[in-house]
Order: structure tokens, then sequence, then C-alpha cells
């Protein structure tokens, strides 16, 4: 059965590393729809860059290629898939390891995953050699709302 | 990114004034060398006040400033992290190496 989503986009660019500013601003712009605060929506842009870096520098290596981003807002939850037709990931679960990077020599500092795990609520890799990498990433937007409420709620029960 | 030099501290300031991901610590990468090797400082203080968004190419670049200024014989220093940008230095681990003035 196909799940239901309140809203989606999706966005596809040239792999060239000039397009990551663009392609975190464009999620940053479609999760605005939730209200999240500027602390949520400095994770997402964050996430977001890791993922696309990692596709246009690891994924396509110095080839073009197409970064595919589609993003779907699911009540108060923004999910958020990144995908490549590069390489692929021989190990994803060495590749996920706190500093653990391919490239030292460009000054790469290992920490892609670390980032998106730690500011996502959820973060998936599914990598298939020489067909590509996808990487899904979720996080759910805290409502403001019911902070008002709280705040109502202490009002009222002062006076 | 600016950049100042005082000569009687030999002391060089880079204040960045970019967003800093992959695609822009390339620039940086090769001015701060730049000026690094012409200037020859015994201080170099990365100013982080201006910079609004910071991903991980941020870590990687000022690991190897941190070199590049051993190399030289400076002293590499980092100053204003603030929010995520500060969120990021401290999970990787690099303010043990690199102190904050």
């Amino acid at each position: 059965m196909k799940e239901v989503f309140d809203n989606e986009m999706k966005l596809e660019f040239i792999s060239k590393s000039s397009n990551e500013a663009f392609a975190r601003l464009s999620v940053a712009a479609f999760a605005s729809q939730l209200d999240p605060t500027i602390e949520e929506l400095a994770d997402i842009k964050t996430a977001v860059s890791e993922a696309v870096t990692n596709s246009i520098i690891h994924g396509y290596d110095k080839k073009q290629g197409i970064v595919k981003i589609v993003s779907r807002l699911k009540g108060n939850e923004i999910i958020i898939e990144i995908s490549d037709k590069g390489k692929g990931i021989e190990n994803v679960d060495v590749a996920k390891e706190p500093l653990y990077t391919t490239k030292p020599n460009l000054e790469r500092s290992g920490m892609g995953f670390t980032i998106m795990e730690s500011f996502m609520d959820k973060m998936e890799v599914e990598s298939i050699i020489g067909l590509g990498t996808k990487v899904t990433m979720s996080k759910i937007i805290k409502p403001k709302i019911e902070e008002d409420e709280e705040e109502f709620k202490m009002l009222t029960t002062n006076s | 990114m600016e950049s100042e030099f005082y000569e009687k501290d030999k002391l060089l300031i880079f204040k960045i004034t970019d967003e800093i991901d992959d695609h822009t610590v390339q620039m940086i990468r090769r001015r701060a060398d730049y000026e690094m090797e012409r200037y020859m400082p015994k201080r170099v203080i990365f100013d982080f006040d201006s910079v609004t968004f910071m991903d991980s190419a941020g870590i990687g670049l000022l690991i190897g400033r941190y070199k590049f200024a051993n190399m030289i014989g400076a002293k590499l220093e980092i100053t204003n992290l603030t929010g995520s940008v500060r969120r990021i230095f401290d999970m990787s681990g690099i303010l043990k190496l690199i102190p904050v003035c």
C-alpha cells in the first residue's frame, strides 16, 4: 500500500559542489512549512549538506552525475531521501564509523554519517556497488503550539 | 573571507564570511595557505563570528590548516564559535587540538 504524505518535492541537479548550498537551502525552504526552530532548520541543512557532499565526492568521484532529492512531509515529520547512481559503498557499517574516510588526503573529516545520524532522528543507508547509494533521513519537528498551551496553563493556574 | 596581518605581533587573522561547505573550503584553503606562506605569522586566528552555516568540511579545513600552521612554526587558534558551528566542533573532538581564544 502506498503511504500517504501531506506534501512532496523532488529535486535533481548535476553533481557539482557549487550546487550544495542550493540543495540544502531548497530542502530548508520546504521544511519551513513545519515551522521549525532555527536550530532544527540548521540540523536539516547540515545533514542534507553532508549527504549531498558524499554523493558528489564519493558517489560520483570526479565524474558528472545526477543527485536526486525527494522530500516529504507527513504530520510533523520531514523525510528526506538523497540518492545518486554513483559507485556505491562497499561496507556501509564501516563507512558510518566516526572519522572513517577514504579520502584523508583531501582533508575530509570522516564525520558525514555521524552528523547525519546525530542531527536527524533517523538515518538509513542503502547502497549497491556500481549502482549507487540512497540515504533516507527523517526528523520530527516539535510542534510549537504545545509550548503555547503550557504557557497558557501556567498563566491561568497562577492567576 | 577577510584577513588582517599585524606585523608587530606576527598575528594573522582570518575572518570567514562565507557559508562553509565542500565547495567554499576550496577557496578558503587556497587563500589561507597563500597568506600564511606570505606573512609567515607566529599566531593564526580563524574567526567564525560571521559564519552562518558550516558542515563537516569545516573540520577538514581546520585540520589541514592546523598542519600547515605547524609546518611554518605558527600557532593556530579559533574564536567565536556559536550555535550549530559550535556543536560540530564539539562533536569532532578537534578542540582538544586547537585552542579557542
